[in-house]
């Protein structure tokens, strides 16, 4: 049903579809609305048959979300940043266990600095954890990939992570079409647990595996991931069917069947790398841009072929490994390990920067041009970054980095210095 | 007195109230069979089973199965078992052999009373009221690592008895200090050298107590000594719904330097120096406690452990009098507060 | 349920885990002594039979019991109960009264009516058994349930021997005492009455015995010599005692001395007591603690208004008054005269200074040792007359009925084995059961019940029973308080305290054992076993 609404609220309408059993979240900027809108709906008697939990911390949310998915229920939570990382000990067990809980990522920077905005260093930080991560581009795919994400976790006993840009997405006020609740009954069936606490046939679950089997069960965790590789496109044909209209699969492609250039990117960027491309289009450029929805399992083999024979990928990634580069890019380097394309990483957007249409323009027109480097951070205000690095060679007690940067560019007012 | 006839044999029916060993032993050929505990029952569950790689005379293993018996026996066997991670866990369940015959399901170390939330809020919202949740975990468990998801259980009474081992110190990997180790205690991190030996005074929790501030409906404190008691609080525990908490004091052989066959009397040391107070409290209220049988001197319970071997010189007397008289101090003020020497009823 | 791989495991499988390869040593069950058992001088399996009692089958109890003593109603009047002196209970309130439980259940049989099994077919031999008193009758009880033929020749016109002449009525009921003899005799004991063997050899030879035991007791009264005026009224216990058992007892007079201080003269004493004597006065060389009669006959005695005159001798006997010297102990607690005199009323004097036995029926019998008075035998209680066993009084013991009762239960089996050719074979002793053996936490707390006390006035007038029973209540509550020492009751304490599951229950009446595919050899088990019945032996290599 067409609404115009908060990206939040939308998704508070898809997942409240899918009839969970256990909700449980600890508040953090920015899925607070996801949750408060889910508990609403529970409070209010429209979504039944459902305990809303509000637990003590992100490691209790996702700790709530494991023992009720394994007796049984179908369990949902979401949290961004640093709650990801106080609860990143149960995100691993989760997948260990493969057990099919379902979570938003609202995706936030990770501190120190302390920044409420949106970049993708939290979903890198679990991007090994064994989790099925999706992006979403935009509100409507984020709506639609959780309904996908319940079907797709509890067929393969795997956790599933669907990630949408803080603030960009979560509160972004636009017109999506949320999915009725015959429409998901028709599409999600009951949850059948592949393993389950019932005292009626008791089994012991989470032994201590050593040497012996410990590959063996990792390996298995490797083997689903493969296999939701396969599915995930099914599953979003089957979604197709059902309600009319496509969402999701592994990678989606923009102009990209004879272009020289390609950008590769993750999440809501992409709205503003395709206005560039359209832009550039217009000027005779062959620019095509590849959106990777799937990044865990990563789609080594679609990426390849939508990449095809371009001479330049670069990747536009809202992360980054300090002291090396880019992290999406090393997934995506591998995918192109065997074709001719050069490979530039590109920076942009850490802690909610605005990534401008005209500076991916400038950078785009770099890659045409050879002159893109490796590795660029876009719109980096270097004659901040030398005064800091000059202010620390000089004295010793330089004082904290951050505060420094920000009374330099006026943020904070001057003391004495 | 009436007699009556049973094949041939001229038998009474009992007027005597007096039953040898009374409700002190397992079991008692004399009392009827309802009277006698649960694992004086040859048909009971065994929830841990032989096979398992605790330690010889390990007093959390006994502790566990008494637990869980009882709380089977108490809920029909409709039970499922969340376990934190530490020796429970690890001895237990080592691939490919579980000595588990209920359903049982390892969390992490500091979250089994949110995992346990959540099979409870499972079973609820699936209409399964009739099966209930317990979560254990050891004092490491409980005390540090699982305090704040114990307090958030707490405080919004989810339908969970939480059941603390307490065999006081991190003994699954080495024998470190917790919140839980006793002052003078010898562990790994609090070693008995310098001044003040072993683990220092004025630090730690009483988490009964902590427990009982959260206001849940029952809290209760026990050993592996007292069987009886034991069973019937687990018991108790099963009436009630919401948030419980059961603290059992455990003696751990390896890593209090115990001989593994005193387990059992130490434990009864513990609780007859009044160093381990045994009590229940509904609704955050003290209600009643179990009182003192043969008082003794701390240092009758202390002697027996070599974590306490310091305080003592090699002929066996008493060598640091200063800390003693303090643990003495600590034990007098538990049967001063719980009043442990009123006479009861046995 | 399709469970994933290593992650998920099935109930039982730790089961494959043989944990009993970690033990250096592992735990038995064994069976030791009770100190009861092993100080009852008729060996009787007292935890045996309390352990049926405690649980309300007196029935069974009592056929535990008479399986070694026939007695029990006798017992618990007149056995000075060592198995009470090293009850362990004494260590942890007071000992059990096993003797007023002993006593209840002869009164149940008694008042039920209860026989013993009918005796084997004859198939052995035919022994003699010569005098009906405890030894006698107790050889005669247990050899006819080895299947043997018994003839008992008894001099008197009453079976019973010193339970009927020695002790007086008011410690011992006749009809208590006749109601036991008779169950005896009713297994086909051949008794004869006022028949008494004079020549023992011809005896044997002539009626055809395989073989005999002497049980004739001590039946003379020691003598004195006393200076004594013509009208002097002296006589002596044995007779005194005896001549109660008459129609008309005899008349002692208001002042009665008894000389002596054994067992005998306290029951002198508190005889004349009951036949009018307003003062009875035990005279005795020595002091109290050297007095060989038992605390309780010194106690009762006392109660009853008898007076203790120690460390004095008479030296002189008239007509209405003796003449004692005043002794004194020397540095080797023997009594030396003082030569300081005193004069003591009195209407009588009763000579309580021993018995001797009549040993006139083995003259001629070069063969059977004789030394002190006695018989001399050997551990067989046989004397060195092959066939020819003796026991009780005649033999050198210490002379209580329990003690003869014991000889007859030996006595028999040896015996029964020198019928068949056979040495019996005495079973192995199990170690003692002694108290650090036990764990004694496990015990309910329970101070010994006491027997109620015939009020003083009606005791020194009457010669009614002067301790009475216990009731059932009392007699259930005092067979409770046996901690079973050594001997498995079945507690569960052991099932109950193995961290690894390793005891198996066997049923009621079953016990235990161990499964040692599991067991660590912890020891738990044994330290919590309430009577010590499991101990720890080194694991075999």
């Amino acid at each position: 049903m067409l609404s115009q609404l908060e990206g939040s609220r939308a998704v508070a309408g898809a997942v409240v579809c899918c009839r969970p059993q256990v909700v449980c979240a600890y508040p953090i900027t920015p899925q607070t609305h996801i949750v408060e809108a889910i508990g609403a709906s529970v409070k209010s008697r429209q979504l039944k048959h459902c305990r809303f939990i509000n637990v003590e911390s992100e490691f209790a949310a996702m700790s709530v979300a494991i023992g009720a998915s394994a007796t049984g229920a179908r369990a949902y939570t979401a949290t961004a940043s640093q709650g990801l990382l106080f609860m990143i000990e149960a995100v691993y067990n989760a997948a260990g266990l493969g057990l099919p809980v379902v979570m938003t990522l609202a995706n936030r920077a990770i501190g120190a600095p302390i920044n409420i905005w949106n970049d993708h260093s939290d979903a890198m930080a679990v991007r090994d954890s064994g989790w099925v991560m999706l992006f979403a581009e935009d509100n409507q795919t984020a709506t639609d990939l959780h309904v996908q994400a319940f079907r797709l976790a509890e067929e393969l006993s795997l956790p599933v992570m669907v990630c949408m840009d803080g603030y960009v997405l979560t509160h972004a006020t636009e017109r999506v079409d949320v999915p009725t609740q015959e429409q998901v009954d028709a599409f999600l069936p009951p949850y059948k647990p592949r393993q389950v606490l019932d005292p009626a046939d008791p089994v012991s679950i989470g032994a201590m595996v050593g040497p012996e089997a410990f590959t063996e069960v990792r390996y298995l965790a490797h083997a689903k991931q493969l296999q939701a590789l396969e599915r995930i496109g099914e599953v979003a044909g089957e979604f197709a069917e059902g309600f009319g209209r496509h969402s999701g699969g592994l990678v989606s492609t923009y102009h990209v069947e004879d272009a020289e250039v390609v950008i590769v990117a993750l999440g809501s960027v992409l709205g503003t790398i395709k206005d560039a491309t359209d832009e550039l289009r217009a000027n005779g450029a062959r620019v095509g841009v590849v959106g990777i929805t799937s990044f865990r399992p990563f789609p080594l083999d679609a990426l390849r072929e939508a990449i095809g024979d371009a001479r330049k990928v670069v990747v536009v990634e809202r992360a980054f490994s300090a002291g090396f580069g880019g992290v999406l890019s090393t997934d995506v380097g591998l995918a192109i390990s065997d074709a001719k394309a050069r490979l530039s990483t590109v920076v942009a957007g850490l802690g909610g920067r605005a990534v401008t249409e005209a500076g991916l323009i400038g950078v785009f027109e770099d890659a045409l041009g050879d002159r893109l480097e490796a590795l660029r951070f876009l719109d980096l205000d270097k004659d901040v970054v030398d005064r800091e690095l000059a202010r620390m060679a000089g004295t010793r007690r330089s004082g904290p980095s951050a505060e420094n940067v920000l009374r330099d560019l006026g943020t904070v007012a001057s003391g004495a210095l | 007195m009436s007699k009556a006839e049973t094949d041939g044999a001229i038998t009474t029916t009992q007027p005597v109230k007096f039953y040898q060993v009374g409700s002190f032993a397992v079991g008692n050929r004399l009392v009827d069979p309802s009277l006698r505990t649960v694992q004086a029952d040859a048909a009971r569950t065994n929830a841990i089973t032989s096979g398992h790689r605790a330690c010889q005379g390990c007093g959390e293993a006994l502790g566990a199965r008494y637990v869980l018996d009882a709380a089977m026996r108490a809920t029909g066997g409709k039970l499922v078992a969340v376990n934190a991670t530490g020796c429970l866990e690890v001895f237990t369940t080592p691939y490919p052999e579980t000595s588990w015959q209920l359903p049982w399901l390892h969390s992490l170390f500091g979250n089994a009373a949110s995992v346990a939330t959540g099979v409870a809020a499972a079973l609820e919202v699936q209409g399964r009221n009739d099966v209930r949740v317990i979560a254990q975990a050891g004092d490491g468990g409980t005390v540090d690592i699982g305090f704040g998801c114990l307090s958030g259980m707490f405080e919004r009474n989810d339908d969970v008895l939480f059941v603390c081992y307490d065999n006081e110190a991190y003994m699954n990997t080495g024998v470190q200090r917790s919140g839980a180790t006793p002052p003078a205690a010898r562990t790994a991190t609090t070693e008995a050298v310098g001044r003040e030996p072993g683990n220092p005074f004025d630090q730690g929790k009483n988490l009964p107590r902590l427990a009982m501030a959260h206001g849940i409906r029952y809290v209760a404190t026990a050993t592996v000594a007292d069987l009886h008691d034991l069973e019937a609080k687990v018991e108790r525990a099963m009436d009630f719904r919401g948030a419980r908490y059961l603290h059992l004091l455990v003696p751990c052989p390896l890593g209090w330097s115990s001989a593994p066959a005193d387990t059992i009397r130490i434990a009864r040391l513990a609780k007859e120096s009044g160093l381990f107070p045994v009590f229940e409290a509904v609704d955050g209220e003290v209600t009643a406690a179990s009182g003192i049988r043969r008082l003794v001197p701390v240092e009758e319970y202390l002697r027996l452990q070599g974590r306490f071997r310091h305080l003592f010189d090699s002929s066996g007397a008493v060598a640091r009098t200063d800390i003693v008289a303090r643990l003495q101090k600590l034990a007098d003020a538990n049967v001063e507060r719980f009043g442990l020497l009123q006479p009861e009823v046995t | 349920m399709e469970k994933p791989f290593a992650i998920t495991l099935d109930v039982g499988s730790s089961l494959a885990n043989k944990t009993g390869s970690w033990r250096v040593e592992r735990p038995v069950y064994i069976d030791r002594l009770p100190p009861c058992n092993d100080a009852c001088p008729a060996g009787e399996n007292v935890q045996g039979w309390l352990y049926y009692a405690e649980a309300g089958e007196y029935e069974q109890a009592w056929r535990q019991l008479v399986q070694d003593n026939p007695f029990p109603a006798v017992m618990g009047r007149v056995c000075y109960h060592p198995c009470e002196t090293v009850c362990n209970r004494a260590q942890l309130d007071e000992a059990v009264g096993i003797n007023a439980v002993e006593r209840f259940l002869g009164d149940q049989a008694i008042e039920h009516g209860w026989s013993f099994e009918a005796a084997p077919p004859s198939s052995g031999g035919r022994v003699l058994v010569v005098g009906a008193g405890p030894a006698g009758l107790s050889t005669a009880y247990h050899l006819r349930r080895l299947g043997h033929a018994v003839v008992i020749y008894e001099a008197g016109a009453t079976p019973g021997g010193m339970m009927r002449f020695g002790i007086p009525k008011y410690r011992l009921p006749r009809d208590v005492l006749d109601a036991e003899v008779e169950r005896i005799c009713a297994l086909g004991v051949e008794l004869h009455l006022n028949r008494k063997v004079t020549d023992l050899p011809v005896t044997m030879r002539d009626d055809g015995f395989d073989a005999v035991f002497l049980a004739v007791g001590a039946q003379l009264a020691k003598r004195a010599y006393l200076p004594a005026g013509d009208s002097a009224h002296i006589l002596d216990a044995v007779s005194l005692l005896h001549s109660m058992e008459g129609a008309s007892p005899p008349r002692l007079g208001r002042r009665v001395v008894v000389y002596g201080g054994g067992d005998t003269a306290m029951d002198a004493a508190r005889t004349a007591r009951r036949l009018g004597a307003t003062d009875a006065v035990v005279v005795y060389r020595r002091t109290r603690e050297r007095m060989p009669a038992h605390d309780v006959e010194v106690e009762e005695a006392t109660d009853e208004g008898v007076f203790m005159k120690w460390l004095s001798t008479i030296t002189e006997v008239d007509e209405g008054q003796i003449l004692l010297e005043q002794m004194v102990l020397d540095d080797k607690g023997f009594p030396q005269p003082t030569g300081r005199f005193e004069k003591l009323d009195a209407d009588c004097v009763v000579l309580a200074l021993g018995e001797e036995s009549d040993l006139s029926l083995l003259t001629g019998m070069d063969d059977v040792e004789i030394a002190d008075g006695v018989v001399q035998v050997g551990p067989d209680l046989m004397t060195g007359h092959p066939g020819l066993f003796a026991g009780g009084d005649v033999v050198p013991a210490e002379r209580t009925a329990t003690n003869a009762i014991g000889n007859g239960k030996r006595a028999a089996r040896t015996i029964d084995g020198w019928l068949r050719g056979e040495t019996p074979r005495e079973p192995a002793r199990h170690e003692l059961a002694s108290f650090e053996h036990l764990n004694t936490w496990y015990y309910a707390d329970a101070p010994k019940t006491e027997r109620p006390r015939l009020e003083l006035v009606r005791r020194t007038s009457t010669f009614d029973e002067v301790v009475g029973g216990l009731d059932e209540t009392n007699a259930l509550f005092e067979a409770r308080r046996c901690l079973s020492c050594g001997n498995c009751f079945e507690c569960d304490n052991c099932f109950g305290v193995c961290p690894d599951n390793a005891v198996v229950k066997l049923g009621p009446g079953k016990r235990y054992e161990f499964d040692y595919d599991y067991c660590k050899g912890c020891g738990i088990c044994m330290v919590e076993c309430p009577c010590g019945a499991i101990v720890m032996e080194p694991e075999r290599a």
